[in-house]
């Protein structure tokens, strides 16, 4: 039990010499740790972990190696990662088959196995340790403080780290003085909004006392952000300690955690840090001796995207079904069971410990004039190094998406890159230069969102992509309120028929105007931005939709009624292969033999031609094309 | 209630008790009866009712509301593809579209044999492995359309062994 401050900072010391301990090899030991993300356990990082547990004991290295996974490295693309202390040696894509090199070599002979070591692309130099990769170098981490570093099931690696350092100060502070700690940061809402957090908090404070509520918003469903997700899985500690603080400062006694089902790690692991908490009395009565009482619960979604949005999560916790609340009044007067309440992002909440912490004055440090900080990214698409990047406000997209992200695979050309999700829009080259902030966003045309950036290359269709985000707000419209419920099938049906090659120009026209009509009829944020994905490519891309219009083509070969398989008969050497793949028998040979071939080249019957790609998989001689 | 056995009576009671102190506890009643069985029908939205006090219209608004839910019966096999926008410009379409073809069944549907359910699910958050599956929980990343047949061909094969 920590019953006060100084038995806080007594543990805190003693767990952080214990932590120093383990990075510098002062304890004597060489420590193993695995990334325990759900991308790497995806590649069988655990197998990895029981495999390192085995050949541990199996040596009688038990006492001379410990081995324990952290939360997410980040660089998912390539990962699974293990990492060495206190050499600080970070192998990546490591394999099953390669644990026992691991073991046999570094771990008993002390020598670095170059083959599983990174290899700067640029460069071709092989990198030891984590920092010195490009993908690190321009990172601060701010929010993912501890994730890929200490051991997430364990409370006194977190202790260590500065747990519950950003709560002590808050509980020897006025909790006005806390709020206006926080607001002084500059730090706004993480999940999309972008509203001041002091800001809200002060809302909530100014009412009467009484029965008041913390809840955090775990509902992450932006597809391709997954910040949320990694910040539970590598340090939940800090958004409970985050949580706690708001609920201190608010004065309320209660905090709610509301969690993707879709999650199971974090969940797990914010059960087991609730736990530990509460069993050194840091959850619970009269918190490190002072009259600050706080208890933590915990409830999971059960799939439904719109459950994100602030009230319809409230309705959500509530045991109903998950649709919007008319506002006012807002949460902070009237929320959860009537009662005032904060809902607040993972992320946002990550970020309050650290400006208790260390101060105001080093969060607004980083970032912008309008946005200060660091914002968490999560790039993925058509980039080389897909994975979760914590940048400081004002980092150029071309930073983001050449320095950190390694630029574009295989050669293509950049085309766009899509933030925001489903509520947001695409930049293109143009908007390269632009300093990452929330308004500079909006005023190109996108929005920060929860920080989901996909990039996509020349062989993305823009009005595909468009359509994509179309029918996922069609699925995922609560049906409340007419405009999303009908208007976005609406528009899920014009697109179709764009991409059918069936839509005339007035039917753009149409899309326009029912988009301007959602925008600005909507109940809640969903609906309000739904039509920006297709408002932003039309601004961008107008071209390309006229193109499935006017000339009936995909010029990205998307599209399949718009596209078909052709061969390149002077490349095709009459192999047959291609024959043999397709699963319709439309390849028919011609007596048309290329010159410097010996058999005659095929051709597609493009009435029997499904499409599939099978043919274009199958040529080794890349003689099939779409076109 | 009369289709219901005793032992599920006793269990849905028991996980209707379970939350006996909460305010509100109709979501996490019916997340359990989920894991428990794969699915929530008619009978058993009853028993929650008369349990609870909370109306069966409620509980099917409820229930239907949220994609986790289910009336009938999965699949043994559940096949999960992340259309999540990261999965999605990586060809998860046609990963669906795959398994569609070869099973038979659309998204959403569950095989006449009840051996597979196929689901098109939003994005799981494991971007750095897109296009990522999901199969009764465990994960195939960065799947290609031709490795598709062979992954239904090994569960079939699992299935016959048995």
């Amino acid at each position: 039990m920590i019953k006060n401050f100084d038995e806080l900072n007594q543990m805190r010391d003693k767990c952080a010499s214990c932590l120093s301990a383990k990075f510098t090899g002062k304890d004597g030991q060489r420590h193993v740790v695995l990334c325990g993300g759900t991308g790497c356990l995806s590649s069988r990082s655990d197998e990895i972990t029981a495999e390192f547990n085995r050949l541990i004991a199996e040596k009688g290295l038990t006492d001379k190696v410990t081995v324990n996974q952290a939360g997410c490295f980040g660089f998912c693309s390539q990962g699974p990662f293990v990492k060495i202390y206190p050499e600080d040696t970070l192998y990546r894509l490591v394999q099953v088959e390669d644990v026992e090199e691991i073991v046999e070599k570094d771990l008993i002979g002390g020598e670095v196995i170059d083959r599983l070591l990174y290899v700067d692309p640029s460069t071709n130099e092989k990198i030891t340790k984590q920092e010195d990769i490009n993908f690190y170098k321009k990172q601060v981490r701010i929010s993912l403080h501890g994730c890929g570093s200490i051991n997430p099931e364990n409370i006194k690696e977190s202790l260590g780290s500065g747990a519950f350092q950003g709560l002590a100060r808050a509980l020897q502070m006025d909790r006005a003085a806390v709020i206006e700690e926080v607001l002084g940061s500059g730090l706004r809402g993480r999940g999309g909004g972008g509203f001041p957090t002091g800001r809200k908090w002060q809302f909530a404070y100014a009412q009467p006392e009484g029965e008041k509520y913390v809840v955090c918003n775990g509902d992450e469903g932006d597809p391709g952000a997954f910040m949320d997700r990694s910040i539970l899985e590598g340090n939940p500690l800090a958004v409970i300690e985050g949580m706690m603080i708001a609920g201190y400062a608010i004065g309320a006694q209660n905090g709610y955690f509301y969690v993707r089902a879709e999650y199971p790690i974090a969940v797990n692991r914010l059960k087991m840090a609730i736990e530990q908490a509460e069993n050194l009395g840091l959850l619970g009565d009269n918190i490190l001796g002072t009259d600050f009482s706080f208890r933590v619960h915990l409830r999971l979604g059960a799939g439904a995207f719109v459950c994100g949005e602030e009230t319809a999560l409230l309705n959500s916790i509530e045991g109903q079904r998950g649709m919007p609340r008319t506002r006012p009044p807002f949460p902070a007067v009237k929320g959860l069971w009537d009662k005032p309440t904060i809902v607040n992002n993972v992320e946002t909440l990550a970020c309050i410990p650290f400006i208790l912490r260390e101060g105001k004055d080093a969060f607004a440090n980083y970032g912008t004039e309008s946005s200060k900080g660091t914002k968490v990214f999560a790039l993925g698409g058509k980039i080389n190094n897909v994975g979760l990047v914590e940048i400081p406000m004002g980092t150029t997209l071309r930073e983001l998406i050449y320095d950190i992200g390694g630029g574009i695979p295989d050669g293509k050309k950049f085309k766009a890159i899509q933030t925001g999700g489903p509520s947001g829009g695409c930049l293109t080259e143009e908007d390269l230069d632009v300093a990452i902030d929330f308004d500079n966003l909006v005023a190109k045309g996108s929005m920060m969102g929860s920080g989901g950036a996909i990039v996509m290359d020349e062989d993305n269709c823009m009005v595909d992509v468009a359509k994509f985000y179309m029918e996922f707000i069609c699925d995922e419209s609560c049906g409340k309120c007419t405009p999303c419920r009908v208007g976005t099938k609406r528009m899920l049906e014009i697109l179709t028929k764009i991409t059918d090659g069936k839509a005339t120009l007035n039917d753009l026209a149409q899309l326009e105007e029912l988009a301007e009509n959602i925008k600005s009829n909507s109940l809640c944020g969903l609906g309000q931005t739904a039509p920006n994905p297709v408002l932003s490519t039309l601004k961008h891309f107008r071209d390309e939709y006229v193109a499935h219009i006017v000339d009936k083509k995909c010029p990205a070969h998307v599209c399949k009624n718009l596209m078909e398989y052709r061969i390149e008969q002077d490349k095709c050497f009459g192999c047959g292969v291609c024959a043999k793949a397709c699963p319709t028998g439309a390849f028919v040979k011609t007596d048309y033999v290329a010159p410097g071939k010996r058999l005659p080249a095929y051709t597609i019957d493009q009435s029997k031609c499904v499409k599939c790609g099978m043919c274009i998989a199958s040529c080794k001689f890349k003689a099939i094309v779409k076109k | 209630m009369a289709h219901l056995q005793e032992a599920a009576v006793k269990k849905i009671t028991e996980i209707c008790d379970r939350y006996a102190n909460d305010k509100t506890p109709l979501m996490m009643i019916l997340s359990d009866i989920q894991k428990e069985y794969g699915y929530i029908p008619l009978e058993v939205q009853e028993l929650v009712s008369v349990k609870t006090g909370i109306s069966v219209a409620e509980i099917y608004g409820v229930v239907t509301f949220y994609s986790f839910f289910s009336l009938t019966p999965k699949g043994k096999y559940v096949i999960g593809v992340c259309l999540g926008t990261a999965c999605y410009v990586k060809g998860a379409q046609q990963i669906v579209d795959k398994f569609s073809e070869i099973i038979g069944i659309k998204a959403g549907e569950t095989s006449a044999d009840g051996l597979f359910t196929l689901d098109a699910l939003r994005c799981i958050g494991a971007c750095g492995i897109a296009p990522a599956v999901t199969i009764n929980g465990k994960v195939y990343p960065k799947l290609t359309v031709d490795a598709v047949p062979k992954i239904v061909e090994e569960y079939k094969a699992m299935e016959a062994q048995q």
